[in-house]
């Protein structure tokens, strides 16, 4: 199976095949609904964000707390639509791969064409599988949404399918 | 009359949450090995796989199955010989899922629907109470997760429209939702009924042993038409194609008005949780 590094090159996405399973390690940020809010506000109040969105990838999920002697609680990514109407500003911004499940709406897409962005689908429901592929969990910011809160994650083999490309291609009927 | 300690309700449905959050229906591994059987897809193949591995590795590390505990939901049907000793029942069931979402590791997720401001501890559950014969209490408990739920529906079909109004809200339903609610997804519909019992039904068809069909012949009948015409809809593990779009589909009917056919669905994701103890 392939392995791809996040941050990643432009030159690493080009060959992905829409179907095809990798292996995602390196760096990810949790982000949801009450997340995508209060980011967008910041960028609409002209403020710097909490995280350097240039490059990064961003993991639609809320996890459950973690127990003792684990990093994290169970995280499987929720559903990407409810992102769509925060996600091209944050396209515009350099935010290079999504993880999630499901369709995203033509606006993600076309803003995904425009900057050469990745969408990944992470399996639902498979959240204690996932939560083994986490090493480390930090809070960065907006720590009163709890579960919603932005976490920036070290992962290792995480598993994920290329759902939809730069190219418009995409894996859901 | 038989006196019953609510404590001994509260204890049950906290045993009863920490359970089925982490362990879900007994039937579901048998039904995702049937699903492997049959899915030519890689890709399918590929998720029911990590949906099987996930399910052993949440018993092994006894952890919750999905990030998404739910809201909790409780059906407690209370015989009318039985007199409730102690708090308040609706204290007691929050005090149950209270615990145990704390002392479980579970997700928090309910909140004010307008201030957005959660609070903090899982509660209130929703509770179902219902009157029964004799002298025992029925305890169901269902954590529901909101990416199946947002995916829910209902309609009020006219009597014109029949039976094939019903096969043609289910299919829409099913193909408008794609791979958002996790499938292999199962259905808890409602038909007949009022506009509110409809929907409770739905929910109540969920609670069922996964894949136990309806004793009404007719229905049963109705369900295995709408799991086959589903499961050719090719939407698949995940929404990515497959021939297993669907584990299971649960009517329950209700009479309804001579003017009315009203149909409620309940989508359920694959991981599906639920108990059921009485006391």
């Amino acid at each position: 199976m392939k392995h791809l590094t996040v941050p990643v090159k432009d030159t690493d996405l080009q060959p992905l095949k829409i179907g095809e399973e990798i292996l995602l390690s390196g760096t990810i940020y949790t982000a949801r609904d009450a997340a995508h809010k209060k980011l967008v506000e910041l960028i609409n109040k002209g403020k710097k964000l909490p995280f350097d969105i240039d490059g990064a990838a961003i993991y639609y999920s809320g996890p459950c707390p973690a127990p003792p002697n684990f990093p994290i609680g169970p995280c499987g990514p929720t559903t990407s639509y409810r992102m769509d109407s925060y996600t091209p500003q944050l396209l515009d911004l350099g935010l290079k791969i999504m993880i999630g499940k499901g369709k995203r709406n033509d606006n993600v897409v076309e803003s995904m064409k425009k900057n050469g962005a990745l969408y990944l689908a992470a399996t639902g429901g498979a959240a204690a599988l996932l939560m083994d592929c986490v090493k480390s969990s930090t809070v960065i910011c907006f720590p009163e949404l709890g579960a919603e809160a932005i976490r920036k994650l070290e992962v290792k083999n995480f598993p994920v399918i290329v759902a939809t490309k730069a190219n418009g291609e995409t894996v859901y009927r | 009359m038989r006196i019953v300690d609510v404590k001994l309700i509260e204890e049950a449905i906290y045993e009863m949450f920490l359970t089925c959050c982490v362990h879900p229906d007994r039937a579901l591994s048998g039904r995702i090995q049937d699903a492997l059987a049959v899915e030519k897809s890689p890709i399918a193949q590929s998720i029911l796989k990590q949906i099987q591995k996930n399910i052993e590795i949440a018993d092994q590390n006894n952890v919750p199955l999905c990030q998404d505990t739910g809201m909790a939901v409780v059906f407690i049907d209370i015989g009318q010989e039985v007199s409730l000793k102690g708090e308040y029942i609706n204290d007691a069931i929050n005090n149950a899922v209270r615990r145990a979402y704390q002392d479980g590791y579970f997700r928090k997720s309910v909140l004010s629907p307008i201030t957005r401001i959660n609070t903090e501890d899982n509660t209130p559950a929703v509770i179902h109470t219902r009157i029964i014969k004799g002298d025992k209490i029925i305890i169901r408990v269902a954590p529901k997760g909101f990416g199946s739920e947002n995916m829910s529906r209902i309609k009020m079909i006219t009597p014109a429209q029949g039976i094939e109004g019903i096969y043609e809200f289910v299919l829409e339903t099913v193909k408008n939702a794609g791979g958002n609610p996790c499938p292999p997804i199962t259905l808890g519909i409602g038909i007949g009924g009022t506009f509110e019992l409809c929907a409770l039904n739905a929910k109540r068809a969920l609670l069922r042993s996964l894949g136990e069909s309806s004793e009404d012949e007719d229905i049963a009948v109705i369900e295995k038409k709408l799991l086959n015409d589903i499961n050719k809809l090719g939407i698949g593990p995940m929404g990515m194609g497959g021939s297993t779009t669907a584990l299971a589909v649960h009517i329950i009917s209700a009479p309804t008005h001579l003017a009315g056919l009203p149909c409620a669905i309940n989508v359920q994701c694959h991981s599906v949780r639920h108990e059921s103890r009485t006391i």
